[in-house]
């Protein structure tokens, strides 16, 4: 039977505990809802670009485009996107498996990973895979030039075609965590470059216009597309942030409950103990005064 | 046409929309020029870059300083996409004209290695921010 001083401490300790879970909970629970606006604000751009790249395809020659094209690829790069902070479930390990899951169905070709977030650069680091400028400490004033700083290296090094040029890449991948709702974050990988082929076909009936275009089509289109790179990353980063932000709020949510009932169960004992031992005095001063009799 | 009276404008930024109005005419920097829309213009699609943009509502002309995107015109609406938008009250001065000093000494340092575009797109950038407030500014002493 543990002793009362001894459930005593263990009480305030998991208290201390429970008080830091909440306050964790509910900066999570701030942080989740602005990052939830910016996701909602960000979707009107990306709506608006496919349209435009939409009724500027028929025109472009687009099967030309170097970001289009497709190779065997021999030099592959992942992007994965990690949170900087623990405590928030399995957020980063469900994307770390899934990432470690694509490395080996890539085996054969020479792979980097460049690491957004530093659970991911350690988790790599200590496996001895090939890390490309891992970036961390981002999230915190996430803007879309970091989104811009990620897509342009991957673009240049893509637009290398010559195949024995070290720097060259033939694929891009992206690996995230994608925002459901507060209870659920699902993984998704994605083909970053060459690009998945677009989903261009929405002009359901509408009525072809006749658009004026300066420049032409073509150069249009090409403007575009590194723009549409850029914003399939900070869409990614986006997701992150939401889903880390709800991951952490639920994972505090349930320590925050663990600690609750803990408290209690450690209450009653401690109480039950307190009534043992008065009892056992209680009996003791009777059992001294029976035998003064 | 419709023939509506008024063009509705919309400025979006992959941080969201920035402005959502009916305005009267809108002027923006386009590749090649200025290009001016009024109520009743053909469909267009037009690369605009770094400057400023004007739309005009009622007698107040206001300014945005918006740096790379698009311009579609398409049945009185006039869409914006941009990189970036700012409205004249948002900008800062003091920083826009450091940014500017310091974007063209950087130009001037790298002279023609590939840093060349970022700097200039940085001194286009804050020329733009410095004239849409300028020209904000302007009216506001007016009025």
């Amino acid at each position: 039977m543990p002793t009362l001083l001894e459930l005593r401490r263990r009480t305030r300790s998991v208290r201390n505990t429970e008080q830091i879970t909440r306050a964790m909970k509910m900066v999570a629970t701030a942080r989740l809802r602005r990052a939830q606006e910016a996701i909602v604000s960000a979707r009107p751009f990306a709506a608006r670009i496919l349209e435009v790249l939409n009724s500027v395809v028929v025109g472009a020659k687009t099967e030309s485009h170097p970001l289009l094209r497709e190779r065997p690829p021999r030099r592959v790069e992942v992007v994965v996107i990690t949170s900087d902070r623990g405590l928030c479930g399995s957020f980063n390990t469900n994307v770390l498996k899934r990432c470690e899951i694509l490395l080996k169905s890539l085996s054969d070709n020479e792979v980097g990973v460049r690491a957004v977030g530093r659970k991911g650069k350690d988790h790599f680091r200590r496996r001895g895979v090939r890390l490309v400028d891992p970036l961390e400490d981002i999230f915190r004033a996430l803007g879309y030039e970091h989104a811009r700083a990620i897509a342009a290296p991957l673009m240049e090094r893509y637009h290398r075609e010559d195949p024995e040029d070290p720097e060259g890449l033939d694929a891009i991948y992206l690996v995230f965590n994608e925002f459901k709702n507060i209870l659920r974050q699902d993984v998704r990988v994605e083909r970053l470059l060459p690009l998945e082929r677009l989903d261009l076909s929405s002009s359901d009936g509408a009525p072809a216009r006749e658009f004026f275009y300066e420049p032409t089509e073509g150069e249009i289109f090409s403007e575009l597309l590194p723009r549409h790179v850029e914003y399939q990353i900070w869409r990614a980063l986006l997701e992150s942030v939401a889903a880390e932000q709800a991951a952490r709020m639920t994972a505090m949510d349930n320590a925050t409950k663990n600690a609750s009932e803990l408290i209690a169960d450690l209450t009653l004992t401690m109480n039950r103990v307190r009534q043992a031992a008065i009892t056992k005095e209680i009996l003791e001063v009777v059992g001294g005064a029976e035998a003064l009799d | 046409m419709s023939g509506s009276e008024t063009l509705r404008l919309e400025v979006i930024t992959p941080g969201g929309v920035v402005f959502r109005d009916d305005v009267d005419y809108v002027e923006a920097p386009g590749v090649f020029g200025y290009i001016g829309v009024l109520p009743g213009h053909a469909p267009l699609l037009y690369q605009i870059r770094s400057g400023r943009l004007q739309y005009r509502q009622g007698e107040e002309d206001h300014y945005l300083a918006v740096h790379w995107g698009f311009l579609e015109v398409l049945d009185d609406t006039v869409t914006v996409l941009a990189e970036t938008a700012e409205r004249p009250r948002d900008i800062d001065l003091a920083r826009a004209e450091s940014a500017l000093t310091r974007a063209k000494a950087r130009l001037e340092e790298f002279g023609a290695t590939y840093e060349v575009e970022r700097a200039q797109q940085a001194v286009a950038r804050a020329e733009a921010r410095l004239r849409a407030a300028e020209a904000e500014a302007k009216i506001g002493s007016q009025s």
